[in-house]
């Protein structure tokens, strides 16, 4: 009992992480119809820039901020100069670009930062909690917390706001967005911003755990990215919970099969999603009008 | 006093001269229809106008102001409003949503205030669902407001996209082929809606492939063949025109 407790409570920490990256992706597919494989490059970013600004002195709840907005605003610098130039390409040679972006930022990093593993102290020190015989991190706190934390701030900006509600109209039908006099580039814009910074937020709670290193955030983009196929491409609700899904399929694998096998259990699901289940388990069916 | 004029606009796409020097303006209140054959150039001619095309010649003057190849969004805010012949709606959206979003320049709250539900916006949004109940009522779709959008009629979606185009309180309102694929009632609903619409002193222009509608709701009307503008004028003299005749039945050497 205690066995599968602990499965599942790592399980979920590690949904938690795939679910924010879920959301990346969620949040950009809407805005532009682009699946962006960068988004892993951005929870890589979170955790790097996070160690190097601390290491430089920075004090760590300063480094993880610089590291969130650095990220966001690199976030607008790749829609800026990789994405809005090409836009009125097809939408398969703009996810190739985000490729490319994605080869290109791992790349830099590994220039500007260096090629080895790298942490920094957990937030709340390394003391686990004990809960019916399983242990939990206060640091795996730290990342289900802002997960929910992210998903409540996103629910209440979407339902709430003008802005939010811009950005869902403009997901639901672009040119009639623009007609009501919605400045749709600026909606592209914000919606990389948010994606990087909350890839950047999910490297920063996450690296304590799981280290990291110029090059995971290509495991991390396929993982997001089952996790939204999983749930819907598009839909909020399903990263979440396909995220969530696959980190405890994760956990459970790990616990009772094998760890070795526990990457190939997300890409079962890919494989198991896009053969029977192509909207995933919240997507919508797609029909135009003409 | 011309709101909207028209001057000298033309677009070639790889050789071909799609409009050619085409220029005409529209009043307040006056609804000017563009009408011509099939591949005359219309709504080439309403994609350079409305901002969805870069004219290769000519202006688009709104209220004085120079707005060639403005983008749609920017358009809007300056009071020049579409319609798309087919569709351009929030699907997925219920139809009183689909309105409301026409209000969205005219909210402008803070991210924080909406945020903590202030009072200030709720009051805004609570005057933004009013005004729209009040439009669907106009156009008579009040009973559908809670429906999503996907499930209405040909016609009432046609209806709806106007009433979310007049939200924006437009004071040009282009109109493409607003009765296409309506049957005669819907068309004629349509007919009353735009008649209404420009007597509130709204500059209409319409192309619509319905002559009967366009002889009788038109105060102005321009004709185009090959792209290019062959006569103008109001409906009786119009169709009389032996020009515009003769591009119709396409006996253009019979017409010399």
């Amino acid at each position: 009992m205690s066995e599968l407790l602990q499965f599942l409570l790592s399980g979920v920490t590690v949904g938690a992480v795939y679910a924010l990256v879920a959301l990346g992706f969620t949040i950009i597919y809407n805005a532009s119809d682009v699946v962006n494989f960068a988004q892993g490059e951005f929870v890589m970013l979170g955790g790097m820039i996070t160690v190097f600004a601390h290491a430089a002195g920075a004090p760590l709840p300063l480094a993880a901020l610089a590291a969130v907005v650095a990220t966001a605003g690199l976030g607008v610098a790749m829609n800026k100069l990789a994405i809005e130039p090409a836009r009125g390409a097809p939408v398969v040679s703009l996810v190739i670009i985000t490729i490319g972006a994605s080869i290109f930022i791992r790349g830099a990093a590994q220039l500007v930062f260096d090629k080895q593993i790298h942490s920094f102290p957990a937030f709340s020190g390394d003391d686990p909690f004990r809960i019916l015989g399983a242990t939990i991190l206060p640091q795996s706190l730290w990342v289900i917390g802002g997960a929910v934390a992210v998903f409540i701030g996103l629910w209440l900006f979407f339902t709430r706001t003008l802005l939010g509600r811009a950005v869902l109209a403009t997901s639901n039908n672009r040119l009639a967005a623009q007609l009501v006099g919605i400045n749709t580039p600026f909606v592209m814009t914000l919606s990389f911003a948010l994606s990087a910074g909350i890839g950047a937020l999910a490297g920063v709670l996450v690296t304590p755990i799981t280290m990291t290193s110029y090059d995971v955030g290509l495991a991390l983009a396929l993982k997001g990215f089952a996790a939204a196929m999983l749930g819907g491409m598009g839909n909020p609700k399903g990263a979440l919970v396909g995220g969530l899904c696959l980190g405890l399929l994760e956990g459970l694998t790990a616990g009772y099969i094998s760890s070795q096998y526990k990457d190939a259990a997300a890409f079962i699901v890919i494989l198991a999603v896009l053969f029977f289940l192509p909207q995933g388990l919240f997507g919508r069916k797609s029909t135009d009008r003409v | 006093m011309t709101l909207l004029s028209i001057e000298g606009l033309g677009i070639s796409f790889g050789g071909v001269r799609a409009v050619h020097d085409v220029s005409f303006g529209v009043r307040p209140g006056e609804i000017v229809s563009v009408i011509g054959p099939n591949g005359a150039g219309k709504t080439t001619l309403f994609n350079m106008i409305s901002g969805v095309y870069q004219p290769g010649a000519g202006k688009v003057v709104l209220e004085g102001e120079d707005v060639t190849a403005m983008s749609p969004h920017l358009l809007a805010r300056r009071g020049m409003c579409r319609t798309f012949q087919n569709l351009q709606v929030f699907q997925t959206m219920t139809v009183l949503e689909n309105v409301i979003s026409g209000y969205h320049l005219q909210e402008s709250g803070s991210v924080l205030a909406d945020l903590l539900n202030l009072p200030a916006s709720r009051r805004r949004a609570r005057a933004a669902e009013e005004g729209a109940r009040a439009l669907l009522g106009r156009v008579g779709l009040e009973r559908a407001a809670e429906r999503e959008a996907g499930s209405l009629s040909y016609g009432s979606l046609k209806r709806l996209e106007i009433a979310r185009a007049m939200a924006l309180k437009p004071k040009v309102l282009l109109l493409d082929e607003p009765a296409a694929g309506c049957n005669a009632v819907e068309t004629e609903e349509i007919d009353h809606l735009i008649a209404e619409i420009a007597a509130s002193g709204v500059a209409i222009l319409l192309v619509e492939h319905d002559m009967k509608m366009v002889m009788r709701i038109s105060n102005h009307i321009v004709v185009l063949d090959h792209g290019e503008k062959i006569a103008e004028g109001d409906p009786a003299s119009v169709s009389r025109n032996p020009a515009v005749i003769a591009a119709y039945l396409g006996a253009e050497d019979a017409a010399g």
